[in-house]
């Protein structure tokens, strides 16, 4: 039996929860069957998330407690990258300060792609760190747009303290076409419902589920907890069902709360399911997408020495009403609003600064004083202690999981921002330094001096007229 | 001690109309400002031997470099520089003016400011880059946001509440819309009720639109010689120049946690260095007046306790008992300031020094002060964060 399985968990979620009731009201007019699906919420980025930043959340709340040292490769899987050609694993691995000499890859092109870098992880070997994340964009008035939801999740894998083992898996490709969304597409086309289940779910799924079993010598009615995503209700408990797999193992697919994350979602429901489990318990997990990878775990006693995180239960709990359509599609680029001649603004990156910067910009290192201690960002030549002012005597000093508090603050209404007011101010770090820099997620009136906050990813600028995006890290409420 | 009291004298002041002068060019602006000064200082062109030229929006203005200066008054291929630094760049102008004449390198000197800010198509300062690594961290801020911070921190810090602070902050703007209602070159000349400025709509928290300044266009100038100099010209007791320093951020202020975000660091300094350079012992009762930068009535505010004129955390009293009105203790933005005055960026420092040279004259028509001696002048270029502060003090040779 292999020693190999996840150490460590988590989880990202979007703190905006948009409610399905505002997205049908506003087009039930155009397709009144959305009525009929109206309930509970979705997870929605703010302007500033992507699938990168949600995978670097993600991956902090895993690496929890964890050296970052010893993790030697990092996956990113998803559907949404926001770069088609640009190593996005590789924005998240300097975001998340690893050493750059880890093996590093994106996972693509298929609603499979979490579970499939996640097999390919651990029949690998190593300290690797899958992460999966999707924003998914659906056209409005669309089904999908009521059932897709934003969010990441990251699992870290290894062979000492393990706290799931890893039985077996087995992969299955079958060209379903369920759906897909060509190269250039802006949108998914989807295939009819009741095909994608009577030819792809209840044939393809049991079949993998069944090999999977049998390579893991595990009994489908000893699986405790049953993973299968699916936008389709009771598609779950059908197939457990065909699978011979007890009806309370079916877990609840997280639909009704946050949508469904795409890639992330298989992983999204393993990092629930582990923080719900008890030692010595069997979880399936399947992933489905022109074809189907099916996985095999036993929790171990470990998983209850994880030091605590938050996880998708810290991540659900952190969730806060949005009832803006309008808003949303803006935020997703759907609606083009009259941002008047401050958004004009050219956001070109000067690349070789942004390269030569990239610790400071990327990885959030500081410079610590090795003469008076002073910490300050960004790490310069000269010390910025008016009584040191020691010459290159500074070295990095992470900054992004520093304690910090609002020491002035503004709300914006005149500076161009795709969430008005911009909000920014000096956020005085306990250890010392200070920054001018972005607040995000708060609601408008919630700012005040000393405001507790949290260091976040997030993108800092679009630059429509290249294509591009930048990042920088950002002060959010700290709660 | 080294130093520029009475070393440099002011012998023509020229200011032309500010405001939203759709109609006229940058060069028209310069000139308005120049034959007002030449004519003041009766000289000719031909005397004018240096010239400085202040210009903040370049790309949006007149383009780089003291040529445009050159060109608009054909002066006759002198020296010409081109300077700039932030909302102290008038100011700036005036030190080269006055530090060439003070070397010896020449007799007379001339310091024009210009900004033409209606051709840039926006309403506030217009959009820019903060510098190639700047621009990826920091927030796409501007001038009233960056400002209001100051609100933010001063009402935290001695606890005052913002509703108090923001009726201090509506007293600064009312008493200087009383002011330029008297000031026939001002961009904004109706007075405004307490109640319309604090019900106005909401720029950036808690600065509301009449807590900021006018964008103005406009320019201002200034010609400068020695003392002996405007003697011989018939100037019998000229306003000189007492003090002009600079203090410039360093960064302590944008990384370092000394400074609580809620006064301005740079404003201390400058003024400190000014008052000695003057041999000013108590700036209260030796200044008859200042002209600060309000490009924001909370600027004001904070800059009143950081040129010592009042404690620190009891300068929104003070604003509030009338200590600055035009019949208070020292009458602060008499010709209505950056608010109402204006703030043409490069002409800003100019036109303050315009103010205190034409009150010092007694030529302030409506709005006179009784015997002025001695005035202030005070520019905060950049945010609280990271500035130029100058501060200039003028007045009479012997007074």
């Amino acid at each position: 039996m292999t020693s190999v399985g996840i150490t460590a968990y988590g989880a990202y979620l979007p703190k905006r929860r948009l409610n399905r009731a505002a997205i049908a009201a506003a087009n039930a007019w155009m397709n009144p069957a959305l009525k009929g699906m109206g309930k509970g919420a979705k997870a929605m980025c703010n302007w500033d998330e992507d699938t990168v930043t949600m995978a670097v959340e993600a991956g902090r709340d895993c690496l929890t407690g964890i050296d970052r040292a010893t993790v030697d490769s990092v996956t990113l899987a998803s559907t949404t990258l926001p770069f088609a050609d640009r190593h996005n694993a590789g924005i998240v691995l300097a975001a998340l300060t690893l050493d750059e000499n880890s093996e590093s890859i994106d996972v693509t092109a298929t609603q499979r792609a979490g579970t499939t870098a996640l097999i390919k992880a651990l029949k690998a070997g190593g300290n690797a760190l899958v992460l999966a994340a999707d924003h998914r964009v659906a056209k409005p008035g669309s089904a999908q747009e009521m059932q897709l939801g934003d969010g990441a999740a990251a699992l870290l894998l290894g062979t000492e303290k393990v706290i799931a083992r890893f039985l077996g898996s087995h992969s299955l490709a079958r060209d379903l076409v369920d759906h897909y969304r060509s190269a250039n597409a802006e949108y998914d086309y989807n295939l009819e419902e009741r095909w994608i289940r009577d030819m792809g779910y209840d044939l393809i799924v049991p079949e993998a589920a069944k090999q999977a079993l049998v390579k893991a010598g595990v009994a489908a009615a000893d699986i405790d907890h049953f993973i299968m995503p699916a936008t389709q209700n009771g598609l779950d408990a059908r197939q457990a069902k065909r699978i011979g797999v007890k009806a309370e193992a079916v877990r609840s697919n997280l639909n009704r709360e946050i949508g469904e994350a795409g890639v992330a979602h298989p992983l999204l429901m393993l990092v629930h399911a582990l923080e719900e489990a008890q030692p010595g318990q069997k979880i399936m997990v399947i992933g489905f997408g022109q074809g189907a990878d099916v996985l095999i775990f036993e929790t171990t006693d470990a998983l209850k020495q994880l030091p605590k995180r938050s996880g998708v239960t810290g991540q659900l709990a952190k969730g806060a009403e949005d009832n803006n359509y309008q808003r949303f599609l803006s935020f997703n680029g759907q609606i083009d609003y009259e941002w008047g001649i401050r958004a004009e603004r050219d956001n070109r990156t000067a690349q070789s600064t942004a390269y030569r910067k990239r610790d400071s910009i990327t990885s959030f290192l500081g410079g610590k004083c090795t003469q008076c201690g002073t910490v300050q960002f960004p790490k310069s030549n000269v010390c910025v202690n008016p009584n040191c002012q020691a010459i290159g005597t500074q070295i990095d000093h992470p900054f992004a999981d520093l304690e910090a508090a609002v020491k002035t603050f503004t709300e914006d209404n005149l500076a161009y921002s795709p969430n008005p007011p911009l909000q920014y101010g000096n956020i005085g770090f306990n250890e010392g330094g200070n920054i001018y820099m972005d607040l995000t997620d708060f609601d408008s009136g919630t700012i005040s001096v000393g405001s507790k906050v949290r260091m976040v990813f997030r993108i800092k600028d679009f630059d429509d007229k290249r294509g591009f995006r930048r990042y920088f890290w950002k002060a959010a409420p700290a709660a | 001690m080294a130093g520029i009291r009475d070393k440099v004298a002011i012998i023509g002041m020229g200011c032309s109309k500010f405001g939203e002068r759709w109609d006229a060019s940058p060069d028209d602006l310069m000139l308005e400002a120049y034959t007002e000064a030449l004519a003041d200082a009766a000289i000719a062109k031909e005397d004018i031997q240096m010239a400085w030229l202040g210009v903040f929006f370049d790309e949006q203005n007149v383009g780089k470099s003291a040529i445009p200066l050159s060109q608009a008054l054909r002066l006759p291929n002198i020296p010409v520089t081109r300077v700039e630094n932030l909302c102290a760049t008038g100011t700036e102008a005036l030190r080269g003016a006055v530090y060439a004449v003070a070397a010896g390198a020449c007799d007379i000197a001339m310091a024009l400011g210009v900004e033409k800010l209606k051709d840039t198509g926006y309403g506030g300062l217009p959009e820019r880059t903060k510098g190639t690594f700047e621009d990826l961290w920091q927030p796409n801020s501007t001038a009233p946001g960056s400002f209001a911070q100051l609100a933010s921190a001063y009402s935290a810090k001695h606890g005052v509440d913002m509703q108090d602070l923001k009726r201090a902050m509506a007293h600064v703007s009312w008493k200087s819309h009383q002011n330029g209602a008297r000031n026939p070159k001002a961009h904004l000349q109706s007075v405004v009720d307490m109640d319309k400025i604090l019900n106005a709509p909401m720029v950036s928290f808690p600065l509301g639109l009449f807590d900021c300044c006018g964008v103005s266009d406009g320019a201002a100038c200034a010609i400068v010689t020695t003392p002996e100099k405007a003697r011989e010209m018939g100037f019998d007791n000229p306003v000189v120049v007492k003090a002009l320093q600079l203090a410039a951020s360093n960064g302590v202020e944008m990384s370092h946690n000394s400074w609580d975000g809620s006064y301005t660091m740079t404003t201390r300094m400058a003024a400190q260095r000014a008052y000695a350079e003057a041999g000013i012992k108590d700036p209260l009762k030796e200044l008859s007046m200042t002209e600060v930068h309000d490009c924001f009535s909370i600027t004001e505010l904070v800059v009143m306790e950081d040129l010592g004129l009042s404690k620190e955390g009891q300068g929104y009293k003070d604003i509030l008992n009338g200590k600055y009105d035009a019949d208070g203790e020292v009458p602060c933005q008499i010709d209505g300031g950056l608010k109402c005055f204006g703030h043409p960026i490069g002409a800003s420092g100019l036109r303050m020094a315009y103010e205190v040279y034409t009150q010092i004259n007694g030529r302030a028509g409506s709005r006179q002060l009784k015997d002025p001696v001695m005035g202030l002048t005070h520019n905060l270029g950049g945010i609280p964060n990271r500035n130029v502060c100058s501060v200039s003090i003028l007045g009479r040779l012997n007074q």
